[in-house]
């Protein structure tokens, strides 16, 4: 895998109506389809209350797309988006990596526990209704009440 | 119970052994044992986007919560560091709060 995959994050004003943030979004994909990349997937979150203010918003609509292109790309995007006055936070992250290693540890965890099943002489896959009930004993989990910092 | 709880299939590394009878001697008080929630329920991407999941490491006051109270293991309070960092600067979850 050559491409380098990235999620774009921006937050825009609570006021902001539908065809303005369509207008945004053909803005980036202008960006992005002008430097060779392209867009996988973008959702819209809508509004949503923002966790502190941000110049004197109290909430936002937030976008997420997911991105393929070159770090120049992300680069010209930050620019960009620096510049625009519709837009008042933004963030790119580069994803691809990590989601190399997730993928990874799961597939380990999987094919170990195969493994270990089939060595017990068992089916590789667990079938319903074996073993004991449940093992979630955390649902009695007070560890965080009444902890103070 | 309290501190035999062993758990089937888990990781064995962070055993607090010592420790545990340690303070167990000194103070003979019923003390669940800290897993690290990760490892245990077997959540292996922690998400800026996963508010929910993160906060619940992060009480009133808008820290981070400590390992040592959370019990979280070294490698994935790491990644739930940087999800929680990643979450602040998109206004999902507050720097401080009072």
């Amino acid at each position: 895998m050559a491409g380098r995959q990235y999620e774009l994050i921006y937050i825009l004003p609570p006021d902001t109506t539908d065809e303005q943030a369509a207008e945004l979004h053909t803005q980036v994909e202008g960006i992005v389809s002008r430097l060779h990349g392209q867009i996988d997937k973008t959702e819209n979150w809508g509004r949503r209350k923002l966790a502190y203010e941000i110049g004197h918003f109290k909430e936002g609509v937030y976008v997420l797309e997911v991105l393929n292109g070159s770090g120049e790309l992300m680069k010209e995007l930050d620019r960009r988006l620096r510049v625009m006055d519709q837009v008042i936070r933004h963030m790119i992250v580069r994803v691809d990596e990590e989601k190399k290693v997730i993928d990874r540890t799961r597939t380990k965890r999987q094919t170990q526990s195969e493994g270990r099943r089939v060595r017990r002489g068992l089916p590789p896959v667990r079938q319903p209704g074996e073993g004991r009930g449940s093992d979630n004993d955390d649902a009695d989990d007070d560890r965080f009440e009444g902890m103070e910092v | 119970m309290a501190m035999g709880q062993r758990r089937s299939g888990g990781r064995g590394r962070g055993d607090k052994k010592s420790a545990d009878k340690q303070q167990g001697q000194r103070r003979p008080m019923f003390r669940r044992r800290k897993v690290c929630k990760f490892c245990a329920d077997k959540i292996d991407d922690i998400n800026y986007k996963d508010v929910k999941l993160l906060g619940a490491f992060v009480p009133e006051r808008g820290k981070i919560l400590p390992r040592r109270i959370s019990g979280t293991c070294a490698m994935h309070q790491r990644k739930l560091q940087t999800a929680i960092k990643r979450a602040r600067q998109v206004a999902l979850i507050p720097y401080v709060t009072d």
